[in-house]
């Protein structure tokens, strides 16, 4: 028996759980079907209420070997868990290779655990478009916790951090990590620096160069300020693992904070801000470009404004004034 | 703008079998072909391959064998696949096998097999061909 | 789709003159149309080459190589069950072998015995033969002159607990260690790099590794406690000269390990052997092979102090490459074996193993296997290549690119150094990164035909392929779970209890491991049981997943 595609009784038994209807209407809303729309409205008041945990950082220093063990911590305490992983999609032949999922292997068996693998396509900042989705159809779900996982390798793949509600950033000692986060105020912005592989040399003269850091940071009576966990997330015998249960601690202050000052409201807002923002952009786009379909007239605007007629800002207030605000099925 | 559709491939070993050179390489060379490809490693059950690739809603699954192990555990995939109405799902498989033994996987329910040294051209063109949607 | 080069007058299955085709070897160096004097300008041949069996030893390590002796003719002789594998064997010591390798089948080489339920549909696989125990060791030798026959043991990290039940056995059979010949592989490190099948992680196997060569030492001077393997890393991926590299520097890891666990080096470095693979480019093989014992002699005499010359001789054993053979046109192989073969004997090799044609299929049936090793009976008695030492030297394509190679080389051992070591290189995910790099190159240039392989991508023919393959035995499995059921039931169970405790106690100290674990495999504990309890103490590797 073929599966439905109706994505009716798919919203149906996602509330109830079914990991094949999550995966089904991921690839629906990933792959901006028609049915997108109409499936995350029907979602959309079934989420809001999950713990959402960012982890980013670069390649290298562990973000998968510590997401393993925050998943069994929260499996521990009985909660069921989502997990997204973002990686790059290649700009030239527009293909992936997504790499986490063979790092979070621990899980494989167990039903209280969702793990899927997201490409960029396209997308900067870190994340992927479809991402902000995926995890409201995890929310719908019924998953407690979601741990967002993805690829921070500069300063520009910051998304994460509207999107997460508590916001790890990992790095691990001696690779300049701190000094290159510094410059981009990033430690100000994730909630716990975690310092990974806190077994290699270097490691104190990194956890006090950023605990100076922070401190020299505009904080505000009142305001967060990063904690500094260090951790050893990989090791032969589990005797020799640090800061898990630490870092757990963490996250629980962290989110305990927000709950109890007006942080939670705001960030909610934010996340909702930045939705709003990026389906707009999205939408917008994709609308002008639907109409712009098939019709020559992007050609002879880029032509025309080639041959020295004209600007590409005069060419979007013209779209703008004629399509969009006057309402006219033609641009 | 609305992308084309992007094809999901999960490449997997199974069992004890640790030579992975192939499956690498393969997985690469799909993602230069513009694909999406989730390479879930070595070591890996029958079970815990179909829930992933439910997970993930793969369109294609490929398994790579290189040890003999190929008609044990194919009915064990196909059958885990058949209880979780993967139907549509594509099933391929490459490696090194006895060339009698193919049409015994074929008719176990692998879709098509490709032995050691086919291009990827080959796999990459009946991917195409054959992918559900 | 994968873009390809333009196609010439005459369609795909014409022959290509000179577009597309590379002029690069597998390691990518660049090969002249043609070489002369000017190519060896500073070349000092007494002090680059000197005679054979004289250091440092580029010509060979013997003066008379295969005048005085030949190779040792090594083919694989293990199959799923012991019975059947020593069957295999004696057939192969009456066709002519003087060695014998046994490969371990796929829940041995994991640590696991037949019955442990992951072990489920692998038991005997590969060719591989399932030692669970003492008594399927000593099925596995029954009958075989220990004393004259050279076993290679492709074991790694359970080699010493392989290396106790071979040490067991002698003692029954009353045969003194002293004249045992053969060869561990045991080689971690490469498994760490490449082939994937260690457990522990590196330092309690370097520990282990220590412990077998100790032993060795002490009481298997005829023996090699370790094969440093190249072979295994080419076929992952790396390039002739990757591997020459890789494989050379693994080797001053176990020298270094050696040194610092207090050993003298000239007590241990004689007895280190290397495992190297002849791939396609004919000239490279012995090119590699040769720069190999150049930089392996002047290493361990200028850096390592080495004063025995016995140390500064590197001796090899050499497979012909197993990921060259095609499943498409399989008799073709036969001709790629023979090169390969040939390409062995020109370098100078101590032992060689020749691959059957059928080994893109399945395990080789008796009559590929003879066939396989007759191409070295072939080679050795009609071809005329051994009547004299090295017989290409001075030919100024091989000097020079023995050169280069060596050169190259050396630039890989600085890159090396400059991460910190090969532990920490491995941590680094160094060797994972270019090895699969290497075989994606690869791949890529066979795909654009770029690199060709008659009957793969060129020279295609459409084929009804009929052929004879082994078959395999039945009820083995059923029998051997049985068999190993029945043994434990009619062992001493306390008395192994009580071994597996006194083995943890061992492992948590610095004492060799050696002789508790003859007396564990004597008491008939399983080798599942005992790599259980190492396990415990030492812990599990885990990788960061590299491509």
């Amino acid at each position: 028996m073929a599966r439905s595609k109706q994505s009716g009784e798919l919203i149906e038994r996602l509330f109830a759980g079914d990991r094949l209807a999550a995966a089904r209407l991921i690839t629906l809303v990933e792959n901006e079907t028609d049915k997108h729309h109409e499936i995350m409205r029907q979602i959309y008041p079934r989420t809001g209420q999950a713990l959402i945990v960012g982890i980013t950082g670069s390649g290298g220093v562990g973000k998968s070997s510590l997401t393993n063990h925050l998943i069994k911590k929260f499996r521990d305490q009985g909660k069921t868990v989502g997990v997204v992983v973002v990686d790059p999609s290649s700009p030239f032949s527009g293909g992936a290779f997504l790499g986490d999922r063979i790092r979070l292997q621990r899980h494989t068996q167990d039903d209280g655990v969702y793990i899927r693998s997201l490409a960029s396509r396209g997308y900067l900042g870190g994340l992927s478009r479809a991402t902000n989705d995926v995890i409201r159809i995890m929310e719908a779900m019924g998953r407690e916790v979601i741990i967002v996982e993805t690829l921070g390798a500069g300063q520009d793949e910051i998304d994460v951090i509207h999107i997460a509600q508590t916001c790890l950033l990992v790095m691990t000692p001696g690779m300049g990590d701190d000094i290159q986060a510094m410059k981009a105020g990033i430690m100000e912005i994730a909630d716990i620096i975690v310092i990974n592989k806190a077994d290699l040399d270097g490691t104190d003269i990194c956890i006090r160069h950023i605990e100076a850091i922070l401190s020299i940071g505009s904080f505000k009576e009142g305001d967060w300020v990063p904690k500094v966990i260090p951790t050893i997330s990989v090791a032969s015998k589990s005797e020799n693992l640090r800061g898990i249960d630490e870092l757990m601690d963490a996250i629980a202050e962290h989110q305990n904070y927000l709950r109890v000052t007006e942080a939670f409201e705001k960030v909610k807002f934010e996340r909702i801000e930045q939705e709003l923002g990026l389906i707009f952009k999205d939408e917008l786009q994709k609308l002008v470009f639907k109409g712009l379909k098939g019709t020559g007239k992007k050609k002879k605007y880029i032509e025309n404004i080639m041959s020295g007629n004209g600007d590409p800002y005069s060419v979007v207030d013209e779209i703008l004034r004629t399509y969009i605000l006057q309402g006219s099925d033609e641009i | 703008m609305v992308p084309p559709k992007k094809i999901k491939v999960l490449i997997t070993k199974v069992g004890l079998d640790g030579h992975d050179r192939g499956a690498k390489v393969v997985s690469s060379l799909l993602r230069e072909a513009g694909m999406e490809v989730i390479y879930l490693g070595m070591y890996q059950s029958p079970e815990g391959i179909v829930k992933a690739a439910i997970d993930e809603d793969v369109d294609v699954l490929g398994i790579s064998f290189l040890s003999g192990e190929h008609l044990v555990f194919t009915p064990k995939i196909v059958s885990e696949m058949q209880k979780n109405q993967l139907d549509d799902v594509l099933l391929i498989a490459g490696g090194t096998f006895p060339a009698e033994d193919i049409p015994t996987m074929e008719k176990m329910g692998i879709d098509k097999v490709f032995r050691a040294g086919t291009l990827t051209d080959t796999i990459i063109q009946f991917i195409q061909a054959n992918v559900r949607g | 789709m994968i873009k390809q080069p333009p196609q010439r007058d005459g369609g795909p299955n014409a022959g290509f003159a000179d577009s597309g085709q590379l002029r690069t070897n597998l390691s990518g160096l660049s090969i002249k149309t043609s070489y002369c004097d000017r190519d060896l300008a500073d070349f000092d041949s007494a002090r680059d080459l000197a005679t054979p069996g004289e250091y440092p030893f580029t010509r060979g390590v013997h003066k008379e190589m295969y005048r005085r002796k030949l190779w040792t003719i090594r083919q694989l002789g293990s199959l799923d069950s012991p019975a059947k594998a020593n069957e295999r064997i004696r057939q192969l010591i009456d066709m002519g072998a003087t060695g014998v390798s046994i490969c371990l089948d796929l829940p041995t080489i994991m640590g696991r015995d037949s019955n442990d339920p992951l072990a489920e549909g692998e038991v005997g696989s590969c060719g591989g033969v399932a030692i669970d125990t003492l008594e399927d060791m000593r099925d596995l030798l029954s009958g075989i002159a220990l004393e004259e026959i050279s076993i290679n043991f492709v074991s790694n990290s359970q080699s010493a607990v392989i290396l106790a039940m071979f040490a067991a056995v002698a003692e029954e059979r009353g045969i003194a260690w002293e004249q045992l010949t053969g060869t561990m592989q045991n080689d971690i490190l490469k498994e760490y790099q490449a082939q994937k099948s260690y457990y522990f992680p590196p330092r309690p196997s370097m520990r282990l590794t220590m412990d077998t060569i100790r032993f060795c030492i002490q009481n298997m001077p005829r023996f090699n406690p370790i094969s440093i393997s190249g072979y295994h890393l080419a076929s992952a991926g790396a390039t002739p000269v990757q591997e020459l590299a890789y494989t050379l520097s693994n080797g001053f890891a176990y020298v270094e390990e050696g040194i610092k666990a207090g050993l003298p080096v000239d007590s241990f470095a004689p007895r280190l052997s290397f495992f190297f693979k002849a791939h396609n480019d004919f000239f490279e093989n012995i090119a590699k092979l040769r720069a190999a014992r150049r930089i392996w002699a002047r290493t361990m005499r200028e850096s390592y102090g080495a004063s025995d010359p016995r140390s500064w001789r590197l001796r090899a054993h050499i497979q012909t490459s197993g990921s060259s053979l095609t499943a498409q046109q399989a008799e073709n192989n036969v001709i790629r074996v023979t090169l390969q073969a040939l390409s062995a004997v020109l370098a100078g090799t101590q032992s060689l193993h020749t691959n059957a044609f059928d080994e893109a299929f399945s395990v080789p049936t008796p009559r590929s296997e003879k066939l396989a090793l007759r191409t070295q009976q072939i080679i050795a008695h009609e071809s005329g290549v051994t009547n004299t030492v090295d017989p290409l030297a001075g030919s100024y394509y091989l000097e020079a690119l023995t050169n280069e190679m060596d050169a190259e080389c050396r630039k890989i051992f600085k890159e090396i150094v400059a991460l910190g070591g090969v532990l920490s290189a491995i941590e680094k995910g160094y060797y994972q990164r270019a090895i699969a790099d290497a075989a994606f190159n690869y791949q890529r240039e066979i795909e654009t035909k770029r690199r060709i392989v008659v009957g793969l991508n060129a020279f295609v023919e459409d084929e009804d392929i009929e052929m004879q393959l082994r078959e395999p035995e039945t009820d083995f499995v059923r029998k051997k779970v049985a068999g190993l059921k029945k043994l434990k039931s009619k062992r001493d169970n306390r008395q192994v209890n009580e071994i597996l405790k006194e083995i943890k106690t061992v492992a948590g100290g610095t004492d060799s491991l050696m002789p508790t674990l003859i007396k564990a495999v004597k008491s008939y504990a399983t080798l599942g049981e005992i790599i259980g309890v190492m396990r415990e103490i030492f812990g599990e590797y885990c990788e960061n997943a590299i491509y």
